[in-house]
């Protein structure tokens, strides 16, 4: 053996480790500081909850679509919303729609905030995550004022949503989104998108080509960032989206190449202003007054059939099957999400990168562990 | 496109694969495929330029109590439709071939409904439990689950709990 022949060796990243997002492990096998491959061991987090829903009347499951992706709920109960009502062939009243949409763009803006804030934090990053953090707060405090939860909001109901919004819900939702579109923005790429550290800790790493993406079942932001213009409120547009007027942005290849991690972290900060510009175009459209929820029949059943619907969450395409054999409860739940598939891609990227670049990998592609596991 | 003129295509193009057609609630297309036809019929839907459902949406296992089914849930970019392929599969040993060849994303997929419903799925390369202990026995999503008393000599004290649930009192509105 020579003095610098190279030696393999297998570490254990995870499962509780700062920068998998979650309890995720990495069996990482190394060759000093470059990387043979990484394999991700996933399940920690499986809590069954697509067997808890064959168990629970079709409203009595909403909570916990909170869990699927608790860092954007809103998302999750619309997505399962929207599939119970296309399968039982339930109207939503026009007011409920616009305060979906609204806390559904929202809830959009909060994952994003931890979406590219925890890139920053996992790349050594600490202040603009304090940044980006700061902004969710005044998120959790709007959703506090739509259903009086911070976290697992469980806000939207089949057939509408749970609450109105409160006197001075708009206003207050309109100085967020003047916030965040003339100040935040500009404040945060000054303070950090175009540090010449973080490009070159982004820029050219982890490349995922379009037809990888597409060959990997990539969805939402990381499949646009690989130049890939998709998005499911534009190209299968549910609820209202068909009435609102947003760009969907996708990868350039801003300082390096067409799908790398920049592209991956620029894409969601681009998101931020478009989700602005519906949430505004939202609450001006909104009627004053109106039902906000369909009143069910009691028992709520569902007519027996097989239905697959699926909408646009943060972290990509979150889909629902569902099987009703005519009772009260679900027959089957299969939940898609767009986590489940990010993460089948890592194994085949990491392949030859550094050490240091998994971490910037994982952070960029935004996964979140229990909605891989569910 | 509409669907007649989708569904004609598929039947001339699938042609002895597909047993039935159907549609769905939300006017997509459902098809039920024979489980020999299963990896030609997934070849001709990806790589024909005139259907192209070259992207896989979803995957999932049914346990329809008498019979077993695994359903993929297929979209066309270029026409703009989703169609669901299902094939049923008998109730005991159930066996499909893996269609790790024609998309590679479903590794994992595969591997999620093998671990849940205990499906197996000849020809995958690491067929292995996904989301479960390697040391799990049973297939929690069959509809003939036994709840275990203990795991690792640890009581699964919500026993009784979830046993009950079946007669859940709802709504919770």
């Amino acid at each position: 053996m020579s003095k610098y022949s190279s030696q393999e060796m297998v570490l254990n990243m995870g499962p509780h480790h700062p920068s998998t997002h979650g309890v995720l492990r990495f069996i990482l096998q190394t060759d000093g500081e470059m990387m043979v491959k990484a394999t991700p061991d996933v399940g920690f987090l499986h809590r069954g909850i697509e067997k808890i829903a064959e168990k629970l009347p079709w409203q009595g499951f909403m909570p916990y679509t909170d869990r699927i992706d608790y860092v954007a709920s809103v998302n999750c109960n619309l997505g399962y919303a929207v599939a119970v009502e296309k399968l039982a062939g339930i109207a939503v009243p026009e007011k409920a729609e616009y305060l979906r949409v609204i806390s559904a763009e929202l809830s959009r803006l909060g994952s994003h905030f931890i979406g590219f804030g925890a890139l920053l934090l996992d790349l050594g990053a600490v202040t603009p995550f304090v940044h980006a953090l700061r902004e969710r707060e005044t998120f959790n405090d709007l959703m506090e004022m739509l259903c009086g939860a911070r976290l697992t909001h469980n806000y939207v109901r089949i057939g509408g949503v749970s609450y109105d919004a409160p006197a001075g819900f708009k206003e207050k939702c309109l100085a967020f989104v003047d916030h965040l579109e003339y100040e935040f923005l500009s404040e945060f790429n000054q303070l950090i998108s175009s540090n010449t550290i973080l490009i070159n800790r982004l820029a050219n790493v982890g490349v995922i080509t379009a037809e990888e993406a597409e060959e990997y079942t990539l969805t939402g932001p990381n499949l646009r960032s690989s130049g890939v213009k998709f998005d499911l409120r534009k190209d299968d547009p549910y609820g209202i989206y068909g009435r609102f007027d947003f760009e969907v942005p996708v990868g350039t290849g801003k300082y390096g190449v067409i799908g790398d991690c920049y592209d991956r972290y620029w894409i969601r900060i681009e998101e931020v202003a478009q989700s602005c510009k519906i949430i505004r175009q939202a609450l001006s459209q909104m009627p004053e007054t109106g039902e906000f929820r369909t009143k069910l029949p009691k028992p709520f059943t569902v007519p027996a059939g097989e239905i697959y619907v699926r909408t646009e969450s943060p972290r990509g395409e979150l889909g629902y099957y569902l099987i009703s054999d005519g009772g009260k409860n679900p027959f089957r739940v299969k939940i898609r999400t767009g986590s489940f598939s990010s993460m089948t891609i890592i194994e085949h990227i990491s392949q030859g990168v550094m050490v240091a670049d998994l971490v910037a990998i994982i952070g960029s592609l935004d996964v979140v562990a229990p909605e891989i596991d569910r | 496109m509409d669907h007649e003129k989708i569904a004609a295509i598929l039947k001339s193009r699938l042609g002895l694969a597909v047993q039935s057609m159907d549609e769905m609630k939300n006017n997509d297309l459902m098809i039920v495929v024979d489980k020999k036809h299963l990896i030609s019929a997934a070849g001709t839907l990806k790589n024909d330029p005139a259907l192209g459902f070259s992207t896989l949406m979803n995957h999932l296992g049914v346990d329809y109590g008498d019979r077993m089914a695994v359903i993929y849930n297929l979209y066309s970019p270029t026409l703009g439709q989703k169609v669901t392929v299902k094939v049923y599969l008998e109730q005991d040993n159930p066996e499909v071939p893996s269609l790790e060849r024609a998309f590679q994303g479903i590794s994992w997929y595969e591997r999620e409904t093998y671990d849940l419903f205990g499906i197996l799925f000849t020809g995958h390369g690491n067929l292995k439990r996904l989301l479960l202990p390697e040391d799990w026995k049973g297939h929690p999503l069959r509809k003939d689950y036994v709840y275990p008393a203990a795991y690792n000599n640890i009581e699964t004290a919500r026993i009784d709990m979830m046993n009950e649930m079946g007669e859940a009192k709802g709504p919770h509105v």
